[in-house]
C-alpha cells in the first residue's frame, strides 16, 4: 500500500453515514492482505484481525484500532421543477455548500451542482445573507421528467472534492475525516506484517460516526478488546483561527490527553514516539472528544482508550487539508506501540487475565 | 465544438493569453488576416467578395460585420502573501463572495493548486454560521508554510481561476458542466462561424476584459469600424425554484436568448427582427432574454465612433460567475444555427432609415 494512493482512492469513494458499502469494499481489499480474518458486523463496520504470536503461558490480549469510514453528506428530500431539495447528514456549515459540486447516487450516479443565483440578479441585501437550506437546490442538468426516472426521495448525495496536491507534501480533498485514519491503520498493519507482536490486533473501519459514534459502539462490544485506540482528525493550524484551538499540520500525530484517554495509554504512546524519533504533539481535550474513542471507552465494563488525531485544516469541507507525513508517522507509531505491547503493560493497566 | 478546451483554459480578465492561443490555433487556417491589438484582443478577418462589397456600398446593405465574443472570465488576483504562507486575494470581475468558500483554484501560469479554506464548523460560534464571510477574511492555502516558500510558487498579481473539470451531464438537453461558459460558449460559436464563407467581410473579435468593464470590445470595435455587430454571450439563467416567482432571465434548453434591452444596450430592433424572423423561418427554438439584467460587449460596441447597430445572442448558462456552470449543448447548437442562418440573410437587411 502506498499512503497517498490509498488516501486518494478512499477520498474519492462514496460512503455517507449508513451508506458506507462502496468505501468499505476498498478497505476490505486492503485490510485483507494483512489479516487472517475479515468480517463485517451487523451495523456494517469492517473488522480485520491480525493475530499476534503470544507466549502460550500468557493470556490472549487484543487491541482495537478504530477509524471511521463514513463521511458527511446529503440526502434528497424532494424533487422540484427539475431540481432537488436535500437534507444534511452530519455537521455542515451551509455556507460551504453554495456552488459546490456533488454526485447524486440515484439509479445511476449523476454529477450535479448546488446552484447559486448569479450576482447580476442579486440585491445588495441578498448578498449580505447566507443562503438557508430551503433555498439550496441540486442541479443535475435533467428535465423534470427525466429526473423523476433517475432520482427519488432518500437517494444519497456525496460532495465532490477532487484530490489536490499542494506543496510540502500537503494534500486536499473530501472525507479525509476520517478516511485518513483508515489509511494510517492500513499502514500500521503493513508495518506489523514484518514485525513481531504478541497481542491480537483488530483493525476496524467503523460506520456512522458522524451521526453519533454508532459503529464504534457496536463493534467495540462485539470485539471486546482489552484496550482501544481511536484514530481521527484534529484541527490543524490555519490562518484566522486561534493557535489555542489548533496544532500545526505536519507537526506529527496529536496525542489526546483528558478524561476520554487513559493516562497510561497516553504516556505509552508518547514514550513510543520518542523512542522511535516520531514527532508528536500533545492535544489536551477537556471532556468529550467527539470521536469513536468516546463510545469505545464505556463499552461493556469499560476499557483503557487512547485517541490519536491527525492534524487537518478546514474540517467538514471539500478541501480538508493534511500532511502526508503525519499519516506515515501515525501508521508507524501505531505499529511500534503494538509491537511493544506485553503482559507487563496489561498488568500495569490492571487488565483481567480473561477479558470478558 | 471546442467547448471543453475553452472551458478548461484559464483566462481571467487581463490575462487571456492561454485562451487566445487556443483560439488562434483553431482559426488561423480559417481566416484571411488576423492580429492581436494593444489590449490583447484577437481580431480576425474573413473576406467577402469584392463585387458584393461594391454593391453593398450602393444599396446600403452591410459589407462589414463584426461578431464578438469575450475570452476573459471572472476570477481572483493574489494581492498579498501572509507571513505563514497563505495568499490574500481579491475578486476580478463580479463574483458573489459567498460562493468562494471551500473551492479549489489554480494560480498563475504554472497552475499552482490552492484551496480556499474555511474555519471548521466545530470552531464556529452559532452566530458566525449565519454571517457572510468577507473576501478580505479569506485566503488561499497552497501548502506553503512561509512567505519565502509561497514566493517560490506564486507572485503578487498572479491570477487565480477556479478548478472545475469539464464534464457531460447528458439528459434531454445534452447538458454539460464546466467553468467560464460566460463567455467561452460565445467563443465556441464564433470559432464555428468562421468555418463558413460569407459574401461580406466578417470580422471576428475575441475580446479581452469584458468582465471588468467591456474594455477590449471598445477598442476592437473602434479599429474594425463595423457597420453592424453581433455579440455572442453565455448569459444569466436564473431558473432555480424560488418562493417568489421572479423572472429566470432565460431558461436552460429554451434555445438562444435574444436581447431586447439590458443594462448596457438597447439592441437594434432591425437586427432583433431579423434574428426572430430567421429563427421562425428555420424553426429554431429561441427565447427573449428578459430585459434589464447584465451588460455585454454590445454596450461598448454600439457606442463606437458614430454608433453601430448591435444585437446580442446568448447561450443560457446556469451559475455564471461561480465555479461550476451548466449549459445545454442543444442551446449551443441552436445558437450556432441561428447565427449561421441570420448571417446568410444579412444582404437583405436595409440599414437606411
Amino acid at each position: 500500500m502506498q499512503i497517498k494512493d490509498f488516501l486518494l482512492r478512499l477520498s474519492q469513494a462514496s460512503g455517507i453515514s449508513g451508506y458506507e458499502a462502496p468505501v468499505r469494499d476498498l478497505i476490505r481489499a486492503e485490510f485483507a492482505q494483512y489479516a487472517s480474518e475479515v468480517r463485517t458486523d451487523a451495523m456494517g463496520s469492517l473488522i480485520a484481525l491480525a493475530r499476534g504470536e503470544r507466549n502460550p503461558e500468557t493470556p490472549r490480549r487484543s487491541i482495537m484500532l478504530a477509524g471511521h469510514m463514513d463521511e458527511i453528506g446529503l440526502l434528497v428530500t424532494k424533487l422540484e421543477k427539475g431540481f432537488l431539495r436535500f437534507a444534511t447528514v452530519g455537521g455542515f456549515d451551509l455556507r460551504v455548500l453554495l456552488g459546490q459540486e456533488v454526485v447524486v447516487h440515484g439509479r445511476q450516479d449523476l454529477p450535479g451542482i448546488i446552484g447559486t443565483r448569479p450576482p447580476h440578479v442579486l440585491s445588495a441585501e441578498d448578498r449580505e445573507q447566507t443562503v438557508p437550506l430551503d433555498k439550496l437546490f441540486i442541479d443535475v442538468g435533467l428535465s423534470a421528467g427525466e429526473l423523476e426516472k433517475l432520482v427519488r426521495v432518500g437517494d444519497v448525495v456525496t460532495l465532490q472534492g477532487k484530490f489536490f496536491e499542494l506543496s510540502n507534501d500537503l494534500v486536499s480533498g473530501k472525507a479525509f475525516d476520517d478516511r485518513a485514519a483508515v489509511v494510517c491503520i492500513a499502514s500500521c498493519l503493513q508495518h506489523l506484517s514484518t514485525m513481531k507482536h504478541a497481542w491480537d490486533v483488530y483493525a476496524v473501519a467503523t460506520v456512522q460516526e458522524e451521526v453519533g459514534l454508532k459503529g464504534a459502539l457496536t463493534s467495540t462490544y462485539g470485539i471486546a478488546p482489552d484496550i482501544g485506540i481511536a484514530i481521527d482528525v484534529g484541527h490543524g493550524n490555519m490562518l484566522g483561527v486561534s493557535e489555542v484551538d489548533t496544532l500545526p499540520i505536519g507537526g506529527g500525530p496529536m496525542l489526546g490527553l483528558g478524561s476520554n484517554i487513559h493516562p497510561l495509554m497516553y504516556s505509552r504512546l508518547a514514550q513510543t514516539a520518542k523512542a522511535n524519533e516520531i514527532p508528536y504533539q500533545t492535544d489536551p481535550i477537556p471532556g468529550r472528544s467527539g470521536t469513536d474513542a468516546w463510545a469505545m471507552q464505556v463499552t461493556r465494563e469499560g476499557l483503557p482508550t487512547a485517541l490519536i488525531s491527525i492534524p487537518l485544516r478546514y474540517m467538514h469541507t471539500t478541501v480538508e487539508t493534511l500532511s502526508l507525513k503525519d499519516l506515515e508517522r501515525t501508521g508507524r507509531l501505531l505499529a511500534h506501540l503494538i509491537a511493544g505491547l506485553d503482559e507487563a503493560f496489561a498488568q500495569e493497566l490492571g487488565l483481567r487475565a480473561e477479558p470478558s | 465544438m471546442l467547448l471543453r478546451e475553452l472551458s478548461e483554459a484559464l483566462g481571467v480578465s487581463g490575462h487571456e493569453g492561454a485562451v487566445r492561443e487556443l483560439i488562434l490555433a483553431a482559426i488561423k487556417d480559417l481566416v484571411d488576416e488576423h492580429h492581436v491589438d494593444a489590449l490583447g484582443n484577437l481580431i480576425a478577418l474573413k473576406k467577402g467578395s469584392a463585387s458584393v462589397s461594391r454593391r453593398a456600398k450602393r444599396t446600403g446593405t452591410p459589407a462589414k460585420v463584426m461578431v464578438a465574443a469575450h475570452m476573459d472570465e471572472v476570477g481572483l488576483m493574489v494581492v498579498f502573501l501572509e507571513r505563514e504562507g497563505s495568499l490574500r486575494f481579491r475578486p476580478v470581475g463580479g463574483i458573489d463572495e459567498r460562493v468562494l468558500l471551500s473551492k479549489r483554484v489554480l494560480i498563475g501560469d504554472n497552475k499552482v493548486p490552492g484551496v480556499i479554506g474555511v474555519k471548521p464548523i466545530h470552531l464556529l460560534e452559532e452566530k458566525q454560521r449565519n454571517q457572510v464571510m468577507r473576501v478580505q477574511e479569506m485566503s488561499i492555502d497552497i501548502g506553503a508554510s512561509s512567505k519565502d516558500e509561497a514566493e517560490r510558487l506564486v507572485k503578487l498579481g498572479d491570477y487565480a481561476a477556479f478548478d472545475v473539470p469539464f464534464a457531460e451531464l447528458g439528459g434531454p438537453w445534452r447538458a454539460v458542466k464546466g467553468k467560464a461558459f460566460d463567455d467561452r460558449a460565445g467563443c465556441a460559436v464564433l470559432i464555428e462561424l468562421l468555418k463558413e464563407s460569407y459574401p461580406f467581410d466578417l470580422y471576428a473579435a475575441f475580446t479581452v476584459q469584458e468582465e471588468v468593464g467591456l474594455r477590449g470590445a471598445q477598442v476592437a470595435a473602434y479599429s474594425i469600424a463595423p457597420e453592424i455587430a453581433f455579440v455572442l454571450e453565455g448569459t444569466i439563467c436564473d431558473d432555480l425554484p424560488k418562493k417568489r416567482d421572479v423572472s429566470p432571465t432565460t431558461t436552460l434548453g429554451g434555445g438562444p436568448a435574444l436581447t431586447v434591452m439590458d443594462r448596457s444596450v438597447v439592441a437594434d430592433p432591425r437586427l432583433v427582427d431579423l434574428l426572430v424572423d430567421t429563427a421562425q423561418k428555420e424553426g429554431i427554438p429561441h427565447q427573449f432574454k428578459q430585459p434589464g439584467m447584465g451588460s455585454t460587449d454590445a454596450g461598448a460596441i454600439h457606442l463606437t465612433r458614430e454608433g453601430v447597430p448591435s444585437a446580442v445572442v446568448s447561450v443560457p448558462s446556469r451559475y455564471i460567475h461561480s465555479p461550476a456552470c451548466v449549459l445545454s449543448r442543444d442551446d449551443l447548437d441552436n445558437t450556432l444555427r441561428l447565427m449561421r442562418a441570420t448571417l446568410a440573410r444579412i444582404q437583405g437587411l436595409d440599414l437606411n432609415r
